[in-house]
């Protein structure tokens, strides 16, 4: 999949991302434009509608798709800081507009130049990151829209495998989920707890000083969790290390 | 018992949640599973194209059901068995309760059926007077339990070895020696093989129906269902009639996903093709065959969007592999199928107000449908079950874990502020 010489990227931040933790997203415009491309926000992106999907509301899910769509139309990629928002574009938004005359070709086409930006950074840029170095050791966890929906597994380590000092260790039990799974970690929190707590004990039994991982609400869930058991492993998005941003307070951390 | 009665699901959840021993019975079962799933799955190169395959098969049948069903029927009918259709659970108890009582059965025994569960076989046989004795191992200790099973192909999974050594010493006349397996499982094969001889009825599940044999398929790893079928004088097999497979070779086709996917063995330890009862010249075999084909919503799921749920060929994967299931294990989910597959029929089987949490208590992590034989997609399936409430507060949150503080501005005030700038300096 080669890409143009200096494409036109737009970055779809996450809602997440922009509230909680914009360095993410500054990571991203970093990377991208490093790699070669011309790097665009635009104003009119506001949720994929993954929680409404997930709501069963199909409905809000298409009119959050029309206009995500119609706000990225003049890019050549759509690129985001997650495997589980765009795995919602390249999935959910051809199915839900597959029967709209008006937008099934236009959401094919939205799909189809959609990716997550590790996957994007590898697959189609062909990009490793240079001179970055991190003393530290680090494990990766899956996070599973984007294993699962995306196959997005070798491009982050293959990134993390050119910063310097970095050792990174196996995580038993990497590609089960963490138990975020959106809502349901409100709604069953006895079972997310559970879950996660079983995540927590297998991360520290790594010895690594930091979690890495691709979705900001996975990582919450992860760090959160962490912090409540007064663990030391700090908890960064994969990118940030990439950026060499890591220097700064982790996920949880007091600014 | 109304399902107001009962407790809702997040309290059964918590309770299994604390309970240490159902934890350390279910891990050592799934966890065993999907080591070996992932074993037999990585020594067959062929398993993605046997997995298309097996999920062709069972969309093309169930395209065209009726045709398949009167063929089964009709070559069932000719080898000797005889034919009933059940639309509901009910009609499915009276059909057998009543071939049991023509017969004056005292005393039944029972291969493993989970569709024998579906329909409440149990207590039916129990209300009407019957001795029903269970002789699956696993389902051998829940009976004496007194417990529905908690999977569908390990349905003692719940009980951990040493629970099961305290209730065949009290449930075992004599009670076993010692309690290592191998005592507990001589144990469990003398008291179980006098009823196995002076059995009226077998009643068995069925794995497979073929179409172009009239035959129904068992598979067991413990001999019990030849054991359960073979020597009374009736056989009753008991089946939903999504089971139903055009030819032998597609059973087989499908036995190959099913065992590699269930227990991560290539086949079952027994395989039997039951056709008919006793021939002429037959050394032995039941003198009659009943086969009841189940209906039990099936029908009406063909029409709607879980349609793709009638591929399901109970091999157990989704549950083995789900966090969730994991950590509560079978019967908090309130039905009859547990884990993600049972999330999915409950609402079809026990209607939507009895099982309202179950489409939620998922994390759409996608493991379940990754690993199914059948490439059914569960998560899309439950998601469509799915409907707006009220957004939970974040005190669910809090509880357990803290929540990391936004890190300031939004990323969009801070852009947008950068690019001023930058505007500003041109």
């Amino acid at each position: 999949m080669p890409a143009k010489p200096n494409p036109r990227v737009g970055l779809f931040v996450t809602c997440l991302v922009d509230a909680i933790r914009p360095g993410i997203g500054f990571a991203a415009i970093q990377l991208l434009e490093e790699a070669g491309c011309r790097v665009e926000v635009p104003q009119g992106q506001t949720c994929c509608g993954q929680p409404a999907l997930n709501s069963g509301d199909d409905e809000d899910t298409a009119r959050l798709a029309r206009q995500t769509i119609a706000a990225f139309e003049d890019c050549d990629y759509v690129v985001l800081p997650s495997g589980s928002c765009a795995g919602t574009m390249v999935h959910a938004y051809p199915d839900l507009l597959a029967r709209d005359p008006k937008w099934a070709a236009r959401a094919a086409a939205f799909a189809a130049k959609t990716h997550e930006i590790t996957s994007f950074l590898v697959d189609v840029m062909d990009y490793r990151p240079r001179g970055r170095r991190l003393d530290a050791t680090a494990t990766y966890h899956d996070s599973c829209a984007g294993l699962r929906e995306l196959n997005i597994a070798a491009q982050p380590r293959a990134l993390l495998s050119h910063v310097e000092g970095l050792e990174m260790r196996g995580l038993e039990g990497n590609d089960v989920c963490c138990g975020f799974g959106g809502t349901f970690c409100v709604k069953y929190s006895t079972i997310s707890n559970a879950i996660v707590t079983e995540k927590a004990e297998a991360i520290e039994r790594t010895g690594a000083d930091l979690l890495l991982a691709g979705d900001l609400g996975c990582l919450m869930n992860m760090a959160g969790k962490l912090h409540r058991r007064g663990a030391r492993t700090r908890c960064f998005h994969t990118i940030e290390v990439l950026a060499g941003r890591a220097d700064g307070p982790a996920i949880g951390e007091e600014g | 018992m109304s399902a107001a009665a009962q407790p809702g699901f997040k309290a059964r959840a918590a309770a299994e949640l604390s309970n240490a021993a159902l934890k350390v019975a279910i891990e050592r079962t799934t966890g065993n599973a999907e080591r070996k799933r992932a074993a037999a799955v990585a020594a067959f190169p062929e398993f993605d194209a046997a997995r298309e395959r097996g999920r062709a098969i069972k969309d093309h049948v169930i395209a065209h059901l009726d045709h398949y069903l009167e063929m089964f029927e009709r070559n069932a009918t000719a080898a000797g068995a005889k034919v009933h259709w059940a639309s509901d659970d009910a009609e499915a108890r009276a059909i057998v309760t009543r071939i049991c009582l023509d017969a004056d059965a005292r005393l039944v025994t029972r291969a493993k059926s989970m569709l024998g569960e579906e329909i409440g076989l149990p207590h039916a046989l129990a209300d009407a007077g019957i001795e029903r004795v269970e002789t699956d191992l696993a389902e051998h200790i829940i009976q004496l339990a007194g417990e529905r099973p908690s999977h569908i192909v390990w349905p003692a999974m719940h009980r951990t070895r040493e629970q099961v050594a305290d209730l065949f010493k009290a449930g075992h006349h004599p009670p076993p020696a010692a309690d290592d397996p191998g005592t507990m499982v001589q144990s469990a094969r003398r008291e179980l093989r006098a009823k196995f001889l002076g059995a009226d009825v077998g009643i068995s599940g069925a794995n497979f129906l073929v179409a172009d044999t009239g035959a129904t398929c068992t598979v067991t790893n413990e001999g019990n269902a030849e054991l359960t079928t073979t020597p009374p004088r009736i056989h009753i097999v008991t089946a939903g009639i999504e089971k139903i497979v055009p030819s032998t070779a597609h059973a087989f086709a499908l036995l190959r996903l099913l065992v590699r996917s269930a227990t991560g063995g290539e086949l079952t330890q027994y395989t039997t093709f039951h056709c008919g009862p006793k021939r002429p010249g037959d050394a032995d075999g039941p003198e009659e065959m009943h086969i009841v084909l189940v209906d039990n919503g099936r029908t009406r799921m063909l029409g709607d969007e879980f349609r793709e749920m009638l591929r399901c060929i109970r091999c157990g994967a989704c549950m083995n592999h789900c966090v969730v299931y994991r950590q509560i294990g079978g019967h908090a989910y309130g039905g009859t199928y547990p884990g993600p597959m049972g999330a999915v029929l409950t609402p079809v089987l026990d209607g939507l107000a009895a099982s309202r949490d179950l489409p939620h208590a998922c994390t759409m992590n996608g493991r379940c449908a990754e690993v199914c034989p059948v490439g059914i997609p569960i998560p899309t399936l439950l998601r469509g079950r799915r409907w707006i409430s009220r957004l939970p507060l974040a005190g669910g949150w809090t509880a357990y874990r803290d929540l990391p503080r936004p890190a300031g501005r939004t990323f969009m005030e801070q852009y947008r502020a950068n690019q001023a700038a930058k505007g500003a300096r041109r």
